[in-house]
């Protein structure tokens, strides 16, 4: 019996577009979107009568202010878009579900060219309160709501963010490896010196390693240097069928293989292991699909919503050796721009604002397209390995320059 | 929110956000009223299950009943909590414990009692238990020494 075939290479992202990206920028969620969607269909040499497809993570109403971004239903009726498929969800391999469920759409012949958004006003609604903490001060719970489901485990303790479950993993990663705040901040401070490279990005002042030790604690060991910025900004990317590949005005980026898998128990307090969550079955199952090795990898997105995240994902997609990150991102060098390992070339969402996992993939096609500019990694990347999400459900996947 | 006698870190929040209670567990969030904590177990492949479902995920047997464990664990992982998520909070252990029991069930918990600079992965604790309105919260602190 063959192999089956990897259906996501039946897929290329043609084009790509991003609208404004700030804090507070006053502006809202639809307009931000359709300004992404408009530049991707163009950059992909489109017209929005050739979208048949249109995907989003995660849809309305999930979540709290400013993070869900538009449905697909608006943007559909905005851009008055014929479809013949459409999807938004929040359950899946992390924020680029959407863009395995269009690469998949794609491969089954259900469309031809898909619009993938995501669209953040996070940084707005924190000005308008809507991202308040819980309980509003003082009592002892009377007037609380009470909770069922999962969140009643963690609530009642205080551990409601990411950041304290992500702390966990961090103070658990020091203890079996031996990492240090020292050697995390290399995330952060990478980032910001890629930052300064990039126009767009929110934080692009320098910022030394005493600036990332003095910073306020957050969740130790995890300061608020290891916590992305939340912002206002929508991405938008084209996934069409390999044939039109040709015929993009832009090199076309193409889809090696998707990591989709989650192996262990899906939850922040029970997975097996707590130094690696579900990166390490996300990461498995791309190399399962792919004949690349992590040697091949040329230039690394890699998902940042908390620093400690990119330090798993470089050991669990193959990056660096396992419990190696520290000393591998220390002192910055190897995951420079001109370093063997570039690293969110963007400034990622620690610098460039949290377009949540979007912003990773975006880059990943500036560079393997060259259109970098002051942050393009010279050594022209041939291969990029996008991340997104970690803890209980994370993605990935690998894009080539060329046809595999 | 009553401070631990050694510094100046709380028990936990300033507000406890609470539990509803339902048929699956209600006998896990009062198990503490008799000082003791329990949680479900299979009768066939012996095993503890957490969070409660109705079915062993194991060995796919259907009686679970609840049963008492010793109360004793191991920290897993913690975290000291700054950040004001649940306004007038002061710095709180977030703790994940290990029952002595079975390494693969966890409690998210506060850590109590002792120091945060005393807190570590692999420490030994007990159970404790805070009650707050129907419900009694499990919380660790550390065991005494042997």
């Amino acid at each position: 019996m063959s192999a089956p075939e990897l259906l996501e290479r039946r897929s290329v992202i043609s084009g790509i577009g991003q609208s404004d990206v700030g804090r507070r920028l006053g502006r809202g969620e639809l307009d931000l979107t359709v300004d992404a969607c408009l530049a991707a269909i163009a950059d992909a040499g489109l017209r929005r009568e050739d979208i048949d497809g249109l995907a989003t993570f995660p849809g309305a109403g999930v979540g709290t202010g400013g993070f869900a971004g538009p449905s697909t239903p608006e943007v559909q009726d905005a851009l008055r878009l014929r479809l013949n498929w459409h999807d938004g969800g929040l359950e899946g391999p992390g924020q680029l579900r959407a863009v395995f469920a269009a690469c998949l759409a794609v491969a089954a012949g259900l469309a031809r060219h898909v619009l993938v958004y995501r669209t953040v006003t996070e940084s707005s609604a924190q000005g308008e309160g809507h991202r308040q903490g819980i309980g509003g001060g003082g009592g002892a719970g009377r007037g609380v709501p009470r909770f069922s489901g999962v969140m009643q485990w963690t609530l009642p303790y205080g551990a409601v963010s990411a950041a304290n479950w992500l702390a966990w993993i961090a103070q658990r990663r020091m203890y079996e490896y031996g990492l240090t705040r020292e050697q995390l901040a290399w995330i952060a401070l990478n980032g910001r010196a890629n930052a300064a490279r990039n126009p767009k990005a929110l934080y692009r002042q320098p910022m030394s390693l005493v600036d990332y030790l003095a910073a306020r604690m957050i969740s130790t060991p995890l300061c608020l240097f290891d916590c992305d910025a939340p912002c206002d900004g929508s991405t938008a990317v084209v996934v069409s069928h390999v044939d039109y590949a040709p015929d993009t005005p832009r090199t076309a980026c193409h889809v090696n293989a998707i990591g989709t898998a989650l192996r262990g128990r899906p939850s922040w307090d029970q997975f097996d292991d707590m130094t690696t969550f579900s990166a390490r079955d996300a990461a498995a199952s791309m190399w399962e699909r792919t004949e690349l090795r992590p040697s091949d990898v040329d230039v690394a997105e890699l998902y940042d919503g908390f620093s400690i995240l990119t330090m798993v994902w470089l050991e669990e997609l193959g990056l660096c050796g396992k419990g190696e990150s520290g000393p591998f991102v220390e002192g910055g060098r190897r995951i420079a721009l001109d370093g063997p390992m570039p690293l969110n070339t963007s400034g990622g969402q620690l610098s460039a604002g949290r377009l949540h996992g979007f912003g990773m993939l975006h880059e990943a096609c500036v560079q393997l397209r060259g259109e970098g500019g002051a942050r393009q990694v010279p050594s022209a990347p041939e291969v990029a390995a996008v991340a997104a999400g970690g803890g209980p459900i994370a993605g990935c996947m690998l894009l080539t320059r060329g046809p595999s | 929110m009553t401070r631990s006698p050694q510094d100046a870190t709380a028990r936990g929040p300033a507000v406890r956000v609470l539990p509803r209670l339902d048929d699956a567990n209600r006998f896990f969030w009062t198990s503490g009223e008799d000082g003791r904590l329990r949680f479900l177990r299979c009768s066939a492949c012996r095993r503890y299950v957490h969070p409660p479902v109705p079915r062993c995920p194991y060995c796919l047997e259907a009686t679970l009943v609840p049963e008492e464990v010793s109360g004793r664990g191991v920290v897993h992982s913690f975290t000291v909590n700054h950040q004001q998520w649940i306004p007038g909070s002061d710095p709180y252990v977030i703790g994940l414990v290990t029952i002595a029991e079975q390494d693969d069930v966890r409690l998210t918990t506060n850590l109590v009692d002792c120091a945060p600079d005393d807190v570590g992965i692999g420490m030994v604790v007990d159970v404790t238990f805070e009650q707050a309105e129907d419900i009694w919260l499990p919380l660790f602190r550390p065991a005494p020494s042997p």
